[in-house]
């Protein structure tokens, strides 16, 4: 077994996703890797791709990649681009902003965004 | 057969030939729009189109006679050119105005152009006719020669000009043991002095060749069966031979215009006046059949393309004329770089020579000039390297002495004399006259902004090739002047190139990405996330350098996995629905029907597509990202491993049957590609690598259009590079020949690491070969002659990886921690994507691809966003 990127005092952290008025726990955080997402699966069948970037800030957007209508974003590639985080949707390489959901290559296409956070 | 008489309105020209020379005509007539007004007939001899004589022997080193073509696709039909082959003119009445063929048509002409070329001399010597005796002009000729040599052991050229050289290259490249025999007391004598003379006949004697040079051929003698077995001389001594070539010359082909009283020189050769006219008004001659009107017949192209552009300029009513040639000429014989240009014997009065000789190294150079320091012309040898710029240069004062101009680099010489200093009215091309003004035009008019662009802009560079590397750097010279400024960086994050990404992991031995981008990423980038491009390329210098630099050879390690494009990620392809596809290793293409029954199996109990790739493996497509796993875990199971099918790494190596099976093959290439496959296996590099190996010359597995493809021959292999497929296909080019195994694995060891090391991103070894400084010859003498001292070390680098190498799924299989990625979600890892579906088709499966309304996508449901 070889080194993971979680540190032991991080392993109780959830990330938890809100819906409506509710926060959903999705996983504990240490199941992230810095720069890759993971899916979940909400309660209305929707999936949300989620991230966290190399400072350990989680995101997450909806997981169908527009342009497809796969559900791969979260095997995307993270990135930034002045400052702010994106994700490269791993067929055709659109980047999503993971703060907002909109597609940085074409200014008429956004995904769902999600407010998440550590608890 | 009736005469077809031309009609009233449409002016007919006939064209006796289809050489290289004819074929500039018709082209230099479309241009001008004179194949729309009149009907253009073409009488060829040959079986074939015209095709690129001067380079004949690049028979031998893998090229086709469709690939030696001259004639682009459908040239004819699309300017209404009618071309009959393998049917030469008999006769012409310029009485009646008419051409007889021999298959019997009788053409009406209001323009006759001959453009017949010339015939190889063969010296008048007893036996010259005997079986075995050969000469060298058409592919015909060169088929006959390369038929006859299988049963050959020793062959001897008559001849030590430019055509003869060539021709004893291609009896070396057949495997004899090859003797040329020159009358005069040097090799070439026409094109250099004795001191160039010097310099080839020892390079080429150290190929192994054997010269005799100051003796004539007296006899060609043969055996009892009447075949040739060998050769008297003029020094008395006998030649023991079983193929002769005559390669002593040529002569104008000028007997059909003789027969129809048309004026030729004494000495041979069809008189033509300043726009090659003949004696008869309606009858031109071009090309080698012509005496021009300096009293001179030109043996070279070039001049020939002149007499075709002036023919074609009268046709059209413009004035052009021809009045004698430049006969420089840069040549590659035997390997060796031979060029002459301007005055290079030093024939006008009160000329000086300025010479350089290391016969050690074979070089040799002389330059001639007069009183006043004009350089009237010069010889090169060995080392041509600066002939465009100093034949440009002819004529006019250079800006720096002449001694430097002819010292080697690092002998106290400046750097070398740029095409910057040459004058706008300097002939850069001289196959197609095209000045260095021209070619800055084309860059700064016609916004070309590469070497190809401007090829085709101004058809510069696309004759002999001669000019190409004077040309990139006229083309650099000239964006940098007009401040186009590129920025050469990979991408946003990083302002350096790929290659010097490498150097510095390399050299630094950084073994983690955020530590590189950091310290040496673009100030803005520097403590981000990186982007798309950089990622990817960082771990793929990562992962060729692992074992070297001390990180994982295992590109899911720690933050390597960060860093993979989603295909390494998950060792699989993506399709279009988000499944996956799997390709397990076959190498070499050899499998058991055990192994195949395994690869049915599994696909049938996961409902897999599956297809042949053309690779020589098979492909199982449909696969949700958490079936990954389980299938892995049985073909590895049954002795599978990763095809990296995923990866910018090798992915198969192609063989035919060979030696083992096919009654043709020469060596047991199976083997050879299971060997390379496995040695390379997993070799991370800037793009995917293909290669395949052959048995033998027929080549079945398509090794010219590999990365690396290897060919055998009977004494061992010969190895191809830089080719490619796809949608800008290139045939490789000959880097080495008949090497051993130990030989060929070697050079393939540090052709991939040099490769490895100086491409860019995505670059395929094809365009990399292409646009690297100095191309083939250079990667050769890197990696052949070891030039920059860096062979040991390639080698080095690939011994570690081969060393380091282990199997990804077999090592993700073993880890939980790696399997957890391949859940479908992370907070329901039970429950599949509903999303991934399939439907039937053809008796297998094909994406059930969702309906698709981007603009619309998820507007609905924004009141769920934060």
């Amino acid at each position: 077994m070889t080194a993971t990127t979680l540190a032991p005092a991080t392993t109780d952290v959830q990330i938890q996703l809100r819906l409506g008025d509710d926060w959903a726990a999705l996983c504990p955080l240490s199941r992230l890797t810095p720069g890759r997402g993971v899916a979940a699966l909400l309660p209305d069948g929707r999936q949300a791709a989620v991230f966290l970037d190399r400072e350990g800030r989680p995101y997450a957007i909806d997981n169908c990649d527009p342009f497809s209508g796969a559900r791969v974003l979260a095997r995307g590639l993270v990135g930034s681009a002045a400052g702010r985080p994106f994700v490269a949707s791993p067929l055709l390489k659109q980047r999503f902003d993971l703060e907002t959901g909109r597609c940085l290559d074409d200014d008429s296409v956004s995904v769902t965004a999600y407010e998440v956070r550590l608890r | 057969m009736a005469a077809m008489s031309p009609s009233a309105t449409t002016p007919t020209i006939v064209v006796v030939g289809h050489g290289m020379v004819g074929q500039r005509f018709l082209e230099a007539l479309a241009e001008r729009g004179v194949t729309e007004r009149a009907r253009v007939v073409v009488l060829c001899e040959e079986p074939r189109p015209a095709y690129d004589r001067v380079r004949l022997t690049s028979y031998f080193s893998g090229n086709t006679p469709d690939d030696l073509s001259m004639v682009e696709d459908g040239f004819m039909e699309k300017h209404g050119i009618e071309l009959h082959l393998d049917d030469p003119a008999e006769r012409i009445d310029t009485a009646a105005r008419t051409v007889t063929s021999r298959a019997g048509l009788t053409l009406s002409y209001d323009t006759l152009v001959l453009a017949t070329g010339s015939y190889p001399f063969v010296p008048p010597v007893p036996g010259k006719d005997a079986e075995g005796c050969f000469v060298y002009r058409t592919i015909e000729d060169l088929l006959a020669i390369e038929e006859y040599a299988k049963t050959a052991r020793v062959g001897a050229v008559v001849g030590g000009g430019l055509l003869g050289l060539e021709a004893a290259g291609a009896l070396k490249g057949l495997g004899l043991e090859t003797h040329i025999v020159e009358f005069a007391p040097r090799l070439m004598p026409v094109q250099v002095d004795e001191g160039g003379g010097a310099a080839l006949l020892r390079t080429i004697e150290d190929m192994g060749l054997t010269v005799h040079t100051g003796v004539g051929t007296q006899e060609v003698t043969a055996g009892e069966d009447g075949t040739v077995n060998g050769m008297a001389l003029s020094d008395g001594s006998a030649l023991q031979a079983d193929l002769v070539v005559f390669s002593a010359g040529v002569r104008p082909r000028d007997q059909l215009a003789r027969e129809a009283g048309l004026a030729v020189g004494e000495r041979g050769g069809i008189v033509v006046d300043e726009q090659c006219r003949t004696s008869d008004p309606a009858v031109f001659a071009i090309g080698e059949c012509a005496l021009a009107s300096d009293g001179r017949v030109y043996g070279l192209v070039a001049p020939g393309y002149e007499m075709a552009e002036a023919v074609a300029a009268a046709l059209n009513g413009e004035t052009q004329t021809f009045t004698g040639a430049d006969t420089s000429t840069k040549l590659k014989l035997l390997g060796v770089d031979v060029a002459s240009f301007g005055d290079a014997h030093g024939a006008a009065d009160g000329c000086l020579d300025v010479v350089y000789s290391d016969s050690r190294a074979g070089v040799y150079k002389k330059l001639v000039v007069d009183g006043e320091g004009t350089l009237l012309g010069g010889i090169l040898v060995g080392d041509a390297e600066s002939y465009g710029t100093l034949r440009a240069l002819t004529g006019s004062v250079p800006p720096i002495s002449p001694e430097q101009l002819v010292l080697p680099a690092g002998a106290g010489a400046p750097v070398a004399l740029g095409p910057a200093a040459l004058p706008d009215e300097a002939v850069i091309c001289s196959c197609h006259n095209v000045t260095k003004g021209t070619i800055r035009g084309a860059v700064t008019d016609h916004q070309c902004t590469t070497v190809p662009e401007v090829k085709k802009c101004t058809k510069a560079g696309t004759g002999c090739g001669s000019c190409v590397k004077v040309l990139g750097q006229l083309v650099n010279a000239e964006l940098e002047a007009s401040g186009v400024e590129v920025d050469k960086g990979l991408c946003g994050c990083f302002g350096q190139t790929r290659q010097e990404l490498y150097e510095i992991v390399r050299a630094l031995r950084i073994t983690s990405y955020q530590q590189l981008l950091d310290a040496h990423g673009r100030e803005a980038a520097r403590g981000g996330d990186g982007c798309e491009i950089c990622k990817p390329t960082v771990g793929s210098i990562i992962a060729s350098l692992a074992p070297t630099i001390g990180a994982s050879g295992y590109v899911l390690e720690g933050e390597q996995a960060a860093l993979q494009d989603t295909n390494d990620h998950f060792l699989a392809n993506m399709q279009k629905n988000g499944s996956y596809s799997i390709v397990p290793r076959i190498p070499g293409g050899e499998i058991t029907p055990e192994k195949l029954i395994i690869i049915g199996e599994v696909a049938r109990d996961f409902g897999l597509y599956t297809k042949i790739t053309g690779g020589q493996r098979i492909d199982m497509f449909g696969a949700r990202v958490d079936q990954l796993p389980q299938i892995w875990a049985r073909l590895v199971d049954a002795g599978f491993e990763s095809g990296h099918a995923y990866g910018k790494a090798l992915r198969t190596v192609k063989s035919c049957v060979g030696q083992t099976w096919c009654r043709y093959g020469v060596q047991d290439s199976v083997r050879m590609a299971i060997d390379l496959e496995l040695r390379y296996r997993g070799l991370r590099s800037p793009h995917k690598l293909k290669s395949a190996v052959s048995g033998c010359q027929r080549e079945c597995a398509e090794a010219q259009s590999k990365d690396f493809g290897v060919i055998a021959t009977a004494n061992g292999w010969n190895l191809y590079v830089g080719g490619n497929g796809g949608a800008t296909p290139r045939h490789a080019d000959l880097l080495a020949q008949d090497l051993s195994d130990a030989e060929l694995v070697r050079l393939i060891d540090r052709f991939l690491m040099f490769y490895i090391r100086t491409a860019d991103r995505l670059e395929r070894t094809s365009t990399w070969l292409e646009r690297i400084e100095g191309g083939l010859e250079h990667v050769r003498d890197v990696v052949v002659n070891d030039s920059l001292g860096i062979c040991a070390e390639l080698e080095s680098l690939m011994a570690d990886h081969v060393a380091g190498y282990r199997d990804e799924w077999a090592e993700t299989l073993n880890d939980p921690e790696r399997l957890l990625r391949f859940e479908s979600f992370v907070n329901a890892p039970d429950v599949p994507d509903p999303t991934v579906k399939f439907v039937p088709e053809r008796d297998q499966v094909k994406p059930d691809l969702p309906l698709l309304s981007i603009r619309s996508f998820d507007q609905t449901l924004e009141g769920a966003a934060r």
